[in-house]
């Protein structure tokens, strides 16, 4: 493939924390498909002569207020949290990038209401607006993950529009107006493919991003509801053995923390190397 | 600068009523009867048939919506359905609680945000800038309901030192207002480095050192200066995050805010205090936003704003 004798994957393999990342998101993966086959319990098995035990050789990290095995359910929650993290991204993407694009590309006042609908939007904290969408639609998995999906939207218009404005004043770009290539056309196969590498930057980060919005989303009761082994959920659930059983707290958060950590840092690494000019570090 | 505020002003007007037709909207947009959302699922027929009236759910949508604006300038939210109280006398002292906490969190967040990220900047790839980018990392990728749970764990349940709950106290602030703060500071302390790296290089600094200046006025008087324009700029964003953050903090630390009003009321179905509560939290944040863009103005001598 192209992208793997590029200059950018070199610059890639050289950031460790970059490879870090990687490993870390692959390995998520590897334990979400395999979920059924290495998780040692079934995550809805309750125990009810064995509730809120400490880390044991049976159960590894514990069991919660229901005797549900909380090792189990942190790996079928990998499935969740990955589905939570993509679904949402290609909700974002599919439909800031081509309003971006569109809005960047005839500018005037497309461009200008497109502008003032996304200023709207982002009148609300993120946080906020999930919340609103959820309080309209109902609470559960499915709307928490639409909801952080529409929250994203106005970050990618913003995003893919200022690249397109970069782009379409180029020469490249007026050769295929003067051909007479369809308008759509040259937005969507000479315009856009500039654009990619801002784009799958937003993406990775964004990801991490969705994944701690929906399980806040979770823990304050408004995304996925019990018996989902969803780790935002689970935490909330656990908050109220914080004093005697901690572990049932503990590890769903660290479960997230190290999610996210992982598609920052390839986020970050990614970013360092498609491209040096949006570099924070 | 002056026409810069105006045409900032006046920008605010689309968002504003953009603000109002999207919680206008949210209660039409439910399945079922709006009447009998902002009444309560048991609400008397009488009752709902008032509330009917009041709303004017009868008129054309325009009409509604006239009636809706009308009711906002005088203050007029609708009344409770869990404690047929003003929904504004719910709202208003849990607001002013939710706002305390995100200031003490933004100003926790600048302050060691920037220190840090100074410090780093002046030692770069030292042991404690290595340490300090560890910790951002970390901070940024936490969630800040877990991390607010492990503080209280530590410091309340283990070593019994600060309160874990409720409000009252100057120590009831503490665990609420950091967790709120962790990953502002780890971010602005990223931005502050890397901003504080980027002017250092520049030659006015090296102008100031070969003056024979002392270190500490260069880095605090010369560079920090420069460094701080774009990290006021992220600021206003900030601090939609730490609203949107103190949602979750609240939960965690039971801290009576608005947050945590909004989101027990969009359980309980009380859809005008749910109204309320993101009025006034969007109103805020576009407010804040304001400030600092014109802030940034005046910060920044070399861009002019036409």
């Amino acid at each position: 493939m192209h992208f793997f004798r590029s200059k950018a994957f070199r610059q890639l393999k050289k950031n460790r924390l970059a490879i870090a990342g990687i490993i870390f998101i692959l390995a998520l993966f590897v334990i979400a498909a395999l979920a059924p086959y290495i998780a040692p319990y079934n995550p809805y098995q309750t125990d009810f002569f064995r509730t809120l035990e400490g880390p044991s050789r049976q159960h590894l990290l514990g069991t919660d207020d229901l005797g549900r095995d909380v090792l189990s359910r942190i790996i079928h929650g990998a499935r969740i949290s990955i589905t939570i993290g993509f679904i949402s991204v290609a909700i974002g993407l599919a439909v800031g990038v081509p309003i971006g694009a569109i809005s960047g590309y005839y500018g005037g006042k497309i461009d200008i209401l497109v502008q003032r609908l996304v200023d709207i939007m982002m009148a609300f904290p993120g946080m906020l607006l999930a919340i609103i969408i959820v309080s309209v639609m109902g609470v559960g998995l499915v709307n928490a993950m639409i909801a952080v999906g529409i929250v994203s939207i106005p970050t990618y218009i913003r995003l893919v529009r200022g690249s397109v404005l970069s782009i379409k004043n180029n020469e490249f770009v007026e050769a295929a107006k003067a051909l007479g290539v369809r308008e759509s056309k040259i937005i969507f196969k000479h315009v856009l493919p500039h654009c990619l590498a801002p784009i799958i930057v937003q993406s990775s980060l964004q990801v991490g991003a969705a994944i701690l919005w929906a399980a806040g989303l979770g823990f304050l009761g408004l995304g996925a509801q019990a018996p989902i082994p969803e780790w935002g959920a689970m935490l909330s659930q656990g908050r109220g053995y914080i004093r005697t059983a901690h572990h049932v707290t503990t590890y769903p958060g660290l479960a997230i923390m190290l999610t996210v950590l992982g598609f920052n840092l390839f986020g970050d690494g990614l970013r360092d190397a498609l491209d040096p000019k949006m570099s924070r570090d | 600068m002056s026409s810069y505020i105006l045409r900032r002003m006046v920008l605010l007007i689309p968002v504003l009523i953009g603000v109002a037709i999207i919680v206008f909207s949210m209660v039409r947009l439910l399945p079922g009867d709006p009447a009998v959302a902002m009444a309560g699922v048991h609400a008397t027929p009488e009752y709902i048939a008032q509330v009917r009236a009041n709303l004017g759910l009868d008129e054309p949508i325009h009409v509604q919506f006239g009636v809706f604006i009308r009711r906002l300038i005088r203050g007029d939210l609708g009344i409770s359905t869990r404690t047929n109280r003003p929904a504004v006398v719910e709202i208003w002292p849990r607001f002013l609680n939710t706002l305390s906490l995100t200031f003490i969190s933004l100003i926790i967040a600048s302050f060691f945000g920037i220190l840090v990220g100074v410090i780093s900047a002046t030692r770069p790839y030292s042991l404690l800038d290595n340490v300090t980018m560890v910790f951002s990392l970390f901070g940024v990728a936490a969630p800040v309901f877990w991390l607010g749970l492990i503080l209280m764990l530590i410091f309340s349940v283990r070593l019994g030192w600060l309160p874990s709950s409720g409000m009252g106290t100057p120590q009831h602030f503490v665990l609420p207002a950091v967790t709120l703060a962790a990953h502002s500071t780890a971010l602005i302390a990223r931005m502050t480095r890397s901003s504080m790296l980027e002017v250092l290089n520049m030659d006015y600094i090296v102008t100031a050192r070969s003056k024979g200046l002392m270190e500490r006025v260069v880095v605090v008087k010369h560079a920090l200066r420069n460094a701080l324009i774009p990290i006021v700029t992220i600021l206003g964003l900030r601090f939609g995050m730490l609203l949107g953050g103190a949602v979750l903090t609240e939960t965690v630390f039971s801290w009576p805010g608005v947050g945590r009003l909004m989101v027990d009321s969009i359980l309980a179905r009380d859809y005008p205090v749910v109204q309320g509560s993101v009025l006034l939290l969007a109103l805020l944040f576009v407010l804040i936003n304001l400030f600092v863009d014109i802030l940034y103005a005046f910060l920044d001598p070399q861009i002019q704003y036409g």
